[in-house]
């Protein structure tokens, strides 16, 4: 007869642990692709105009962002429901969009300060009293290129 | 029964599935990049400079109201029909002897601008003006500009306009950028974008 060696009864089988490697591999590759760069929170409605003469921008660490549209439903009560300017973070007054663009310039190369360009996005049911406000005061800081972010479609859709 | 240890699962192909899901990950994520109308700013004019006198008929007004209506040159017109009117003066070439535009395929009318070079397009908004209006307006007024363009690079050259303009931005160009540059200049001098924007009133 073949000889039979008594297994304890009752004992588990110890878990491989061979592949936890590749779990905590897994789980990083995830995350590397799965995470998307830091955009600035809006806490404006921006429902972008249509246009199709549009240009891409590409390098968007030569992009300086200004928001402008109503404050969401959920800061209403607390900012009011006129179009407000929003910079980076936190909404801001026409008289700040000077600041901005030079501390913005401060943070850059000396060499890139003449390709800055300034993104204008702006929802689409702003009153232009605002817009050429905030233009006359990139005109004043000198940040004369600009760029107004639309979505691609047919004029007609405005 | 004596109870028998379960098989061991064979974890051998947890690294394809990690494998497998990263590279699906790495063919469907996509950088979105932010498209727009590109301008340029007039620069702030010094206390001193006094505007230059020009003729009435050089000028394209073109007007929106705080109800987005269109009046061009004192007409109600529809935004359809702009960027037709805005070539057509552009392109007009109505100018006699040193102003005459030898490229122009314009009407010719007297009453009209005498050669593009001279040609101002001049826009006025009102406060209360929609900002989608105001866009459709300029998508319409570059649109012309950039037909314009385009026509001339397609006789001269052959090529298309933007996408010369987009090859000389381009890092990995290989052409020769210093011929593609003369030959930007030259068409954009050909139609200079010459769009005057004042204060909006309101």
């Amino acid at each position: 007869m073949a000889k039979f060696t008594k297994k304890k009864s009752g004992e588990l089988p110890a878990v491989n642990t061979a592949s936890l490697p590749d779990i905590v591999f897994m789980l990083l590759f995830f995350f590397m692709v799965a995470t998307v760069m830091r955009t600035d929170t809006l806490m404006i409605e921006n429902k972008l105009p249509f246009a199709d003469q549009v240009e891409k921008l590409d390098k968007k660490d030569l992009v300086m962002y200004i928001y402008a549209g109503k404050p969401h439903s959920r800061y209403q009560q607390k900012y009011g429901s006129e179009a407000r300017i929003q910079l980076n973070d936190k909404f801001a007054e026409v008289s700040d969009v000077q600041q901005f663009i030079y501390s913005e310039r401060e943070s850059k190369r000396e060499e890139l300060i003449p390709y800055l360009t300034t993104a204008l996005k702006v929802d689409i049911e702003t009153n232009m009293g605002l817009v050429s406000d905030i233009k006359q005061e990139l005109r004043k800081a000198e940040a004369l290129k600009i760029n107004y972010t639309t979505r691609i479609g047919d004029v007609t859709k405005n | 029964m004596a109870k028998r240890s379960a098989p061991e699962i064979n974890a051998g192909s947890m690294a394809d599935i990690a494998f497998l899901l990263l590279i699906f990950f790495l063919v469907t994520t996509t950088m979105e990049t932010d498209r727009g109308i590109s301008r340029k700013l007039p620069p702030i004019p010094l206390e001193d400079i006094v505007p230059p006198i020009i003729k009435q008929k050089n000028i394209f007004t073109v007007i929106v109201n705080r109800n987005n209506d269109l009046l061009v040159e004192d007409q109600l017109m529809q935004l359809q029909d702009l960027r037709m009117a805005a070539v057509e003066f552009l392109d007009n070439g109505g100018g006699v002897g040193e102003e005459a535009c030898t490229y122009c395929q314009g009407p010719r009318d007297l009453s009209s601008s005498d050669n593009p070079e001279k040609a101002i397009i001049s826009l006025v908004n009102d406060r209360q003006t929609k900002y989608g209006t105001y866009i459709s307006v300029q998508n319409e007024l570059v649109a012309a500009y950039n037909f314009l363009r385009n026509r001339e690079a397609q006789r001269l050259y052959g090529l298309d306009y933007l996408k010369m303009e987009k090859d000389y931005n381009d890092v990995n160009y290989r052409g020769n950028k210093e011929v593609l540059k003369e030959r930007l200049d030259e068409i954009q001098n050909m139609y200079p974008q010459k769009l005057s924007e004042a204060e909006p009133k309101g």
